[in-house]
């Protein structure tokens, strides 16, 4: 029977299956970071077992560190005893991790990829519903809680009932300035925020197949935003070139045998999906939210739409609270939205292709002087390469802050977090009320949206800056 | 994780859809590294900054079943959102949808989540704005919830039934199947990822 990229990785996968159970799916990676690990950790503790495969397994410290005197102990004390624990757990059950400092270290969607660790046709979990990242390589990746954290340390495995599947078809060429953040954006927009339920998401279609595996990685990290188990993408040439090399990528005949198996992980022809989506690339546009959930987004020359046209009462009296909170106007132009401080980083767009497209927008200008930007690389990695390029000057110059490795105002579990009321454009992957901090009003946008609003202050694209340095 | 049988309480009316997982616990709350202890995060900045907010009215202050809009649970893996609410005394949620992790978690932690129609989930959210004191009994050995003289069916699959009903935990039952993970171990192919030991860039 013809199967679908997904469907492939998660027979190849099973351990057991058994009329009315769920199946027992083989992990083949395991990330781990210090918030959701603990009480797992505490868990094998007290039931006397310990962890199954360590080789399988990868910790890094990312949403608690500090961008700012990384290598000081972190000031606030229960984020300093969180990241302890991790490390205490790490030595105790001989678990590779990479500490504040550590070359490796950074947010672990970004290091994974960045190692060669994530790898075509694997299963990989973390304890991070952002997990869907690494679908970008035609791995089936997915987030877990912390109950099932245990259960993966413990066993290497995970009961899971077979997801279905969910075709996102993308054909055509992307118009210049707009990326893959828009498409996903623009995908999120027409599903809502949990259309993807239940489902895997291929993206699939000539410009999707265009995109380098930085920009696949985009997309299939806020699959998770459209509320799906996970995103793939068909590993190919593009995903091979990126692999080759990296430190845990296979090498000499073991990377031959890899590319042989690699190659067979394609949709067949014929292979059924329970739903499809189709976009057109051309009609693409640079994408906003003006909402507290990624599904609230609009083009950026739309205008603040007006909740008393929504027939549906759930989505009316969402849009009406999420005017309130974000204390917009209907009908207000999108572009005219002011921003206070504007974030490029995390798991979505937080990699050096996320940083140089920003820097050859802010190069030789200045940004705003009423707008803060925070640039905050996704991993010492991208750090050190931005750093290679001469990017972090180039945002300096600019006006902007240049702050070391980790989720950072994603979330804001550090210091970097906006003040209440205080209205940001983020490269992130969640506008949630308070998600960069209390009373914060989040909007999500693409790193060229981003750094183009920095130079004006208020939700811009980098055509209309062309347009303003054109009179 | 304690067994989940049958349940009576009151109901919270939450007349709100897509609530994720940050409101239900926000990320500040997430630094604890205990299990417990979560409910002073419970949806802490609705609780603070809205007066009107379900869970600030008297009525409902004592309610243990939650009574959400459509795809509640969105967002981060976070199972502190189920930890949260369970501190918090509810031992049920109810909605016509839910997010997969968070209905996984709920699963692993003895919250139990119900789904119903919107219909039904309207006519429930009707039922105890009316009279805030109505005894709602959601029993997993019937599969029913039942408020006045209104009894509903819901569904969950069997095998996270009997799971909830014995309040099982997955790794004991996994450990069932050691000799299998062995043999799949056994025919993976050897150029698969390892961490270990960490290479040179
Ligand atoms: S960058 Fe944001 S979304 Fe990504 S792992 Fe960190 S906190 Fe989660």
């Amino acid at each position: 029977m013809p199967k679908t990229l997904a469907e492939k990785v998660y027979d190849a996968h099973v351990v057991r299956s058994a009329a009315g159970e769920p199946d027992l799916l083989y992990i083949d990676l395991h990330l781990v970071h210090e918030v959701t690990s603990p009480q797992a950790f505490d868990g094998l503790r007290a039931a006397g077992r310990r962890v199954r495969r360590p080789e399988l397994t990868m910790a890094t410290e990312d949403h608690n560190v500090p961008t700012l005197d990384v290598l000081k102990p972190i000031a606030d004390p229960v984020s300093r005893a969180q990241v302890e624990a991790l490390r205490h757990n790490a030595a105790e059950f001989g678990i590779r991790l990479a500490p504040m400092g550590d070359r490796d270290q950074g947010i672990v969607h970004v290091i994974g990829p960045q190692l060669g660790l994530t790898q075509p046709g694997t299963t990989i979990v973390c304890g991070d519903s952002h997990t869907s990242t690494h679908g970008a390589f035609g791995a089936l990746a997915f987030g877990i809680g912390t109950s099932e954290v245990e259960h993966v340390l413990a066993t290497q495995t995970l009961p899971q009932y077979r997801p279905k599947q969910m075709a996102v078809t993308v054909e055509g060429e992307l118009p210049e300035g707009v990326s893959s953040k828009d498409v996903i954006l623009a995908v999120i927009a027409r599903i809502g925020t949990n259309g993807a339920a239940g489902h895997v998401i291929e993206y699939r279609g000539s410009a999707i197949e265009a995109l380098s595996m930085e920009a696949r990685m985009t997309i299939c990290n806020m699959s998770i935003e459209a509320g799906a188990r996970a995103g793939v993408i068909a590993p190919d040439e593009t995903t091979f070139a990126y692999l080759q090399g990296r430190p845990h990528a296979p090498q000499g005949t073991d990377w031959d045998a890899a590319v042989e198996y690699w190659r067979t992980l394609r949709t067949d022809e014929g292979a059924v999906f329970d739903s499809e989506v189709v976009l057109d690339a051309a009609e693409l546009a640079p994408f906003v939210t003006w909402g507290t959930n990624p599904g609230q987004g609009l083009p950026l020359t739309e205008r603040v739409p007006d909740p008393a046209e929504l027939a549906d009462d759930n989505e009316r009296r969402a849009a009406e609270q999420a005017l309130a909170y974000m204390g917009l106007t209907p009908g207000t132009p999108l572009r005219e939205i002011e921003v206070d401080t504007v974030f490029l980083g995390s798991c979505t767009n937080g990699r050096i292709e996320d940083l140089r497209t920003a820097a050859e927008l802010l190069r030789g200008k200045r940004i705003d002087p009423d707008t803060r930007m925070l640039v905050v690389p996704g991993s010492i990695g991208v750090k050190l390469q931005a750093e290679a390029e001469g990017l972090d000057r180039v945002f300096t110059e600019a006006g902007a802050e240049w702050r070391g490795a980790g989720c950072s105002m994603c979330l804001g579990m550090n210091p970097d977090q906006l003040k209440p009321g205080e209205r940001s454009a983020s490269t992130s992957n969640r506008n949630f009320q308070g998600r960069q901090g209390k009373g914060g009003r989040t909007h999500l946008v693409s790193p060229s949206v981003a750094a183009a609003t920095a130079l004006t202050g208020r939700l811009t694209a980098p055509a209309d800056l062309a347009e303003t340095a054109g009179v | 994780m304690d067994a989940f049988t049958t349940h009576t309480g009151t109901a919270a009316p939450l007349r709100r859809s897509a609530v994720d997982t940050d409101q239900i616990i926000p990320a500040e709350y997430l630094k604890r590294i205990t299990r417990t202890g979560f409910e002073d995060g419970l949806f802490v900045a609705w609780r603070t900054n809205e007066p009107d907010f379900v869970l600030n009215q008297p009525q409902y202050a004592d309610a243990t079943v939650l009574v959400a809009g459509p795809d509640f649970g969105t967002g981060s893996s976070r199972e502190h959102a189920c930890w949260a609410l369970l501190d918090g005394g509810f031992r049920v949620v109810i909605s016509s949808r839910f997010a997969d992790i968070f209905k996984n978690n709920s699963t692993k932690s003895g919250l139990l989540t119900v789904v119903l129609p919107q219909a039904d989930v309207e006519a429930l959210w009707q039922a105890v704005e009316a009279d805030p004191a109505t005894p709602v009994t959601v029993d997993l050995q019937s599969r029913t919830v039942t408020y006045g003289d209104t009894t509903v069916p819901f569904e969950v699959d069997e095998y996270t039934r009997w799971r909830l009903l014995e309040g099982l935990d997955d790794v004991g039952l996994t450990e069932r199947h050691l000799a299998d993970v062995e043999a799949f171990e056994a025919q993976r192919p050897s150029w698969l990822p390892r961490a270990l030991p960490a290479l040179p860039a």
